[in-house]
């Protein structure tokens, strides 16, 4: 869906998504650098499990949540992309550990 | 910890009003829930390229300018942090790096900002339909832009800056889709004689639509009933036109319909609003200095009723030395003093404000959904029928609707279901949308984890910040 305008190289981190490595930019929110990585969906929903992905980038929306580091219910549009962080797609709603 | 002043959010208002504040020597906290400073306006990226800044122009560089010196300022920013809650005693309930802190203030200035009004078509929650708003973000932090055609569909001057800046940056258009009724025009052009006290913006808006029409950007004008096509993804937008119907294939469809203010936290905390029947959104009761009816809280900028990013800095100023007088670290008379310039700009912009507010005036069909089947509320899924049904057997106002239909009581807290459902509730019932009770948000603001809650320091957290809190935390966890 998007591609890089950018003329000048930048460094980059690996990030895992769904499992796979994915080589980002440095700086990228995770929406942005799951979108440039041509992953328009980044959860269902709770409801009917229809696919969703970002829609409004700045917080408002909900619709880019994913699971980060263990962590479902996470903005992917608020939170900068960091060398090894393990991003899942969400399914529905959360996943919460019960307390053992 | 304390400050004398804490400033929500760091776009042009929270920014200028720090600076003010450090100029008279306040102590001041900013707290921006995003990672880097500017807001949405003036985003910046963690590494900044020639190429985009040159696309985004020279507003976007006067922003990396006031962003300098912001930073050089001395104010305690904090980036990455949200606002959960904000006690009547002005504290300050955040979240930063998945744990709680709080702060206590003696004034606090809410710079919130604005939020694209919401564009209920059908399919617009399929993945590939985004915001023009949501696309600029993009452009600006990530240089990242449409790979194929892309569709901008709605209403706004936000729609022709972002075509220019994709102009200038080589990214094919495939088409504008221009939902603007034609008699805007008439109902703008009375103001057309106030707004030339401010030149600029009317040739900056000129300017953009010649440069439109010099690349060739097809422009579908007074088009209506927007559709965007698609099974899983967003695939085609469809739309009425000229008594028949266009479909132009888009795997990305950008939608606008202008901005309205980010009211949640100014609407959390009881502040006296009022409908504004111009703008069509409600907007906090301010008195002359930016103060809110909650005592000790102001509002700057475009969370205060929209009025653009150069207002927003102007106003930044403004209710910053409003707040600084109250502080008692200077008095009235320096206060007037030091405002009038600012006051005399503001006035400048006010002209160009009420022309471009009835220009882009939504259509009540882009706020309204005619289609039953439309999706109003994108975190429960309720439809426009859903709620056009509640309204029918009683709801008269959002809470009711909510207890009804669900609606407004997913994540996003009714941020982007509020204004559809009111309108809708107000079309059904025959009543003014002011008389339709908005939501009444409650803290958390954001969704918080017990974990997070747990590592407050504090030992004397009030029971009922945190009683409330794990009650919406729970309900949370539910969806």
């Amino acid at each position: 869906m998007f591609r890089r305008l950018l003329t000048e190289a930048a460094a980059t981190v690996t990030i895992s998504v769904d499992g796979a490595p994915v080589a980002v930019r440095r700086g990228d929110s995770v929406a942005a650098a799951l979108l440039l990585a041509g992953r328009a969906v980044g959860r269902t929903t709770p409801v009917t499990g229809a696919a969703r992905g970002p829609y409004c980038m700045m917080g408002v929306c909900f619709d880019c949540l994913v699971e980060i580091d263990g962590v479902g219910n996470r903005q992917a549009c608020m939170i900068e992309v960091e060398q090894g962080m393990q991003v899942l797609s969400q399914r529905g709603a959360r996943r919460i550990d019960p307390l053992s | 910890m304390s400050v004398d002043l804490a400033i929500v959010g760091a776009g042009p208002a929270g920014m200028a009003a720090a600076l003010e504040a450090r100029r008279l020597g306040v102590s001041v906290a900013v707290i921006d829930e995003q990672p880097r400073p500017g807001g949405q306006i003036y985003r910046r990226p963690g590494r900044r390229d020639q190429r985009i800044e040159k696309a985004l122009g020279p507003e976007y560089a006067h922003g990396m300018a006031l962003i300098d010196r912001f930073l050089a300022s001395g104010a305690d920013y904090r980036p990455g942090t949200t606002l959960w809650d904000l006690s009547g005693e002005r504290r300050l309930s955040l979240l930063a790096g998945g744990a709680a802190h709080e702060i206590e203030a003696r004034q606090v200035i809410l710079a919130t900002g604005a939020m694209e009004r919401p564009v209920p078509v059908p399919g617009w929650t399929l993945p590939g339909a985004m915001t023009v708003g949501a696309a600029q973000i993009l452009l600006k932090t990530a240089g990242a832009g449409p790979a194929a055609p892309v569709v901008l569909a709605g209403s706004g001057p936000l729609l022709y800056l972002l075509a220019c800046q994709y102009v200038a940056a080589g990214v094919a258009i495939r088409a504008l889709v221009e939902t603007t009724p034609r008699a805007n025009r008439s109902a703008a052009a009375p103001h057309l004689g106030a707004a030339l006290a401010e030149r600029t913006l009317l040739t900056k808006g000129l300017s953009m639509l010649w440069r439109l029409r010099r690349a060739g950007v097809r422009r579908y004008r007074g088009a209506s009933d927007l559709r965007v096509e698609g099974c899983q993804r967003c695939e085609a937008l469809s739309f009425a036109i000229g008594g028949r119907r266009e479909r132009l294939e888009a795997s990305l469809v950008l939608l606008h319909e202008g901005v309205i203010p980010n009211t949640h936290v100014s609407m959390a905390i009881g502040a006296g609003h009022d409908w504004d029947p111009v703008q069509l959104c409600w907007r906090p009761r301010l008195d002359a200095w930016g103060a809110a009816t909650v005592d000790g809280v102001a509002v700057a900028g475009d969370g205060g009723g929209i009025r653009g990013a150069v207002a927003a800095e102007h106003l930044g100023r403004l209710v910053s030395l409003g707040a600084i007088e109250r502080l008692g670290a200077i008095d009235a008379p320096r206060r007037d003093r030091e405002s009038r310039e600012t006051r005399a700009a503001l006035s400048r912009l006010e002209g160009a404000r009420r022309f471009l507010d009835r220009l882009y005036e939504p259509a009540a069909a882009q706020r309204v959904p005619a289609d039953d089947a439309t999706l109003v509320c994108r975190c429960e899924e309720v439809s426009a029928g859903e709620i056009r049904r509640a309204a029918r057997i009683g709801a008269i106002g959002l809470t009711q609707a909510k207890a009804y239909t669900r609606c407004g009581m997913g994540p996003c807290q009714g941020r982007l279901c509020g204004p559809t459902v009111a309108a809708l509730i107000a079309a059904e019932r025959n009543m003014a949308e002011a008389d339709v009770p908005p939501y009444r948000p409650r803290a958390p603001y954001k969704p918080v984890t017990l974990g997070a809650l747990a590592s407050l320091a504090r030992a004397d957290i009030s029971l009922h910040t945190a009683v409330s809190g794990t009650q919406r935390v729970a309900s949370l966890d539910n969806i």
